[in-house]
């Protein structure tokens, strides 16, 4: 069994996304056959050309959209943590919408009901879709751990950086 | 068919009523989309001598088949095509972004929009819906506020928003049409157009689905095209971006300064792509679907313009910067960020500035017609100052200037005509014609006026490919064959800035519109595609009674002002000898005839047999004249 801090999530980071949507688009392509970012399962947001960021589901440990659910269409898988949506219960009421603190789900334009990411996987990378076309690396799939290592590691070598600079101007 | 929506909106803004019309397949395999696709409807949709303000002028939005597709920069593009109120002949221009794919997404290969709406509306697109709503709380909005005012409106984030600023409403002749902040439908004054007919904004909505015909092929194609992008044929855009060329063209005395009095600029390592990437670039962001990323988003980090941000190209840089005699790139990137406000072309702008300052320094404007405005070249203040008057329309120079450089010199009268640098009314672009005459000769029969875009003939110019001071004989050759591929590139709607990435050329590019849209093209069909486009531009110039041989030429400034500068480019300019020489090199090689008239027979061989009527009479009136 896999622990719930091994569960791996897509995750952007905000200094390499550019907002180009590819990761929409190839969503759509792989887990869809078509080309449409409304049928994405991230998306991307952009608030003026220097704030881009692309958003998913991160597979949260006891999610709250699945507690918002009233008819119990969401149930969360325990070794991958993805959130499989019960397309005959699910009525699109949308509560798991305004539960979600990173406005991970989304409503399907056609089906209305439910869908979020599931975490697709590349035969050749083992990694989702999104991750592997997205042209700027800027997308990884992570634990938890991996994610707070990776910021640890930046933020140390910020502060040392800072320090070198500034003992060099002295 | 794949990929194309099938599907033509037509939208009559004074009566109010829409309808649809389908799309042939033939008409998508002759004409492609984009601007092919919009110079065929605005030929089709539009009466001779119609003035380009008249209601009954077109406005046409189109997309490209690849548009709303995966297709690396293909796959975000729209054109807008209409009769140009700078030139009276053909009008386009395309924009990346966002916008586009909505478009398409909605369900439309183009959409024409005729009449006038009674009062500043804008028209929203939600997919099938089709409305014209009330724009007159946008008035003098600028194009940012009205994309969030109309999102805001509409409740909708992820709505895409093509809309003018202040400078369209008020007929600027250079009026851009902006989304996304700063994509621009720049060229040919369109945004004007849109003034005209009261039309602030297209607002669109699409959710439906784009599919191509050969999902696995096509997805291998951008796979390729994705990897492609990361090597060499983009690095430019993707390290320094365009303004690498600041440097490169100062070095080859083709650095166009102070409105083409010099030809290169003392202060050009201060506004070089190297010293705005090291000072002020923030972060290089993309469009949508793009496998690369070009815009160079500038912010300035002190001073008087402290915070201005905006997207530099060298375009731009260049004719607010060198051609005006400013080397102050926070003056020149706030200058930048006032013009996308106020929606203008910011070629245009530059070279408009630039020859009022040229005024100014010959006395034949006095600082009583200035407001007081101290217009000498190399006066970032006064650039700031004149761009807002001109977006304005204010005061007697503000308003003139806001006609473009050609209809300028006419209202200004005397000598001034001298200094206003255009071709056909469209203002010149970043190269300096006199040291680079391939290019010369390359501007002067673009259809669209003064452009770089449309046949690509300053590059073997600057690349050394030939001998950049002489016109000769294979000069006409080179820039037809040129022109052919940049038509199907304005076609298709694939970013200029990715062209290098398709190694094999036509058999690339043929190979990927029929993985999308199943629709079987050789290269050679597509080749002619190219040319048929160019000769159906080139019909509706002369239908307007603006296509003929003497509207192929290069502005006075370049003919008889040689360059004063020391070097290899001392004493050079472009003489009426070898132009002459150059065009009839050009149209030989079109199989036009010597006055510049596309032949009856090649026009049938094109598939243009139904117009070439315009042909037949423009050859009368040229006979009847001699």
């Amino acid at each position: 069994m896999v622990r719930p801090q091994d569960r791996k999530f897509v995750t952007a980071d905000p200094d390499k996304c550019i907002g180009c949507v590819v990761c929409e688009y190839a969503c759509s392509m792989v887990n869809e056959k078509t080309f449409n970012p409304n049928k994405s399962r991230i998306r991307a947001m952009r608030l003026g050309p220097l704030i881009n960021l692309a958003v998913t589901c991160r597979h949260c440990e006891d999610p709250a959209c699945v507690a918002a659910c009233p008819r119990d269409a969401l149930t969360q898988e325990e070794d991958s943590g993805i959130i499989r949506v019960d397309e005959n219960a699910c009525n699109g009421c949308g509560w798991c919408i305004s539960a979600c603190q990173f406005g991970a789900m989304n409503m399907h334009p056609e089906k209305k009901v439910v869908f979020t990411c599931n975490s697709c996987t590349d035969n050749e990378t083992k990694e989702p879709q999104c991750v592997k076309w997205c042209p700027e690396e800027a997308l990884t799939f992570v634990t938890a751990e991996t994610l707070a290592q990776k910021y640890r590691q930046k933020a140390v070598k910020n502060l040392f950086q800072t320090a070198e600079e500034a003992n060099k101007s002295q | 068919m794949f990929a194309y929506a099938g599907k033509i909106l037509h939208v009559n803004l004074t009566t109010g009523e829409t309808k649809t019309e389908p799309l042939s397949e033939e008409m998508a395999k002759s004409y492609i989309g984009g601007i092919g696709l919009g110079i065929r409807l605005l030929m089709d949709n539009s009466k001779p001598g119609t003035d380009a303000f008249h209601p009954d002028n077109p406005i046409i939005y189109c997309t490209g088949p690849l548009s709303g597709t995966m297709g690396p920069t293909a796959g975000n593009g729209y054109a807008v095509v209409s009769k140009s109120p700078a030139t009276g002949g053909v009008g386009e221009s395309k924009a990346h972004g966002f916008f586009g794919p909505d478009l398409k997404r909605a369900g439309y290969d183009a959409v024409i929009i005729t009449g006038k709406a009674p009062k500043l509306s804008y028209l929203w697109i939600d997919d099938d819906k089709v409305e014209i709503r009330n724009a007159e709380y946008l008035k003098n909005a600028t194009v940012n506020d009205t994309d969030n005012k109309i999102r805001d409106e509409l409740g909708d984030f992820y709505i895409r928003v093509s809309a003018i600023g202040e400078a369209g409403e008020k007929l600027c002749r250079f009026a851009a049409i902006i989304n996304d902040e700063f994509r621009a439908i720049g060229r040919t004054g369109m945004g004007a157009v849109m003034g005209s007919k009261n039309l602030k904004a297209v607002a669109v909505r699409g959710t439906k689905d784009v599919n191509v015909a050969n999902m696995e092929g096509f997805k291998e194609y951008i796979k390729m095209i994705h990897e492609r992008m990361k090597g060499p044929a983009t690095k430019k855009y993707k390290t320094l971006g365009t303004p690498e060329n600041v440097l490169v063209l100062n070095s080859l005395s083709a650095l166009a300064t102070r409105n083409w009095t010099n030809a290169t600029f003392e202060g050009a390592n201060k506004v070089s792509g190297e010293y705005l990437n090291e000072h002020y670039v923030k972060k290089i962001v993309g469009c949508a679907t793009c496998g690369m990323r070009c815009d160079h988003i500038a912010v300035v980090p002190e001073g008087p313009y402290k915070g201005s941000t905006s997207r530099l190209e060298f375009e731009c840089l260049w004719s607010m910067g060198p051609l005006c005699g400013v080397d102050r790139l926070d003056a020149i990137i706030e200058a930048m960020r006032i013009v996308n406000e106020y929606g203008m072309d910011g070629i245009s702008i530059g070279v408009v500035v630039a020859f009022a300052m040229d005024l100014y320094e010959h006395g034949i404007i006095t600082k009583e017609q200035t407001d007081g405005i101290d217009l000498k070249f190399g006066n970032a203040e006064a650039l700031i100052a004149i761009i807002h008057k001109i977006g304005k329309r204010e005061g007697w120079l503000g308003n003139i200037l806001a006609e473009g450089v050609a209809k300028a010199a006419e209202l200004i009268g005397g000598d001034a005509y001298k200094y206003a640098c255009h071709i056909k009314g469209l203002e010149l672009p970043g190269y300096d014609l006199r040291t680079l005459k391939t290019a010369a000769l390359g501007f002067s029969v673009s259809f669209r006026g003064a452009c770089h875009l449309r046949n690509g003939a300053y590059s073997p110019d600057v690349k050394g490919k030939v001998n950049r001071f002489k016109i000769e004989k294979g000069r006409g050759k080179m820039i037809t064959d040129e022109s052919h591929m940049y038509n199907i590139i304005d076609s298709l709607i694939v970013c200029k800035f990715s062209r290098g990435t398709y190694y094999d050329g036509w058999k690339d590019l043929a190979n990927y519109y029929t993985l999308a849209t199943g629709i079987p093209i050789t290269p050679e069909e597509m080749t002619q595609d190219g040319d048929r486009i160019e000769n159906l531009a080139r019909l509706f110039n002369i239908r307007e009674g603006k296509g003929t041989r003497k509207f192929d030429d290069v502005p006075y400034k370049i003919k008889n002002f040689p360059v004063p500068d020391e070097g290899p480019a001392k004493g050079v300019c472009v003489s009426d000898e070898e132009m002459a020489i150059g065009l009839d090199d050009y149209y030989a090689s079109r199989g036009w005839t010597a006055d510049g008239i596309p032949t009856v027979e090649r026009l049938k061989q094109l598939g243009l047999g139904d117009l070439a009527y315009i042909a037949e009479d423009a050859m009368k009136v040229a006979k009847g004249g001699n």
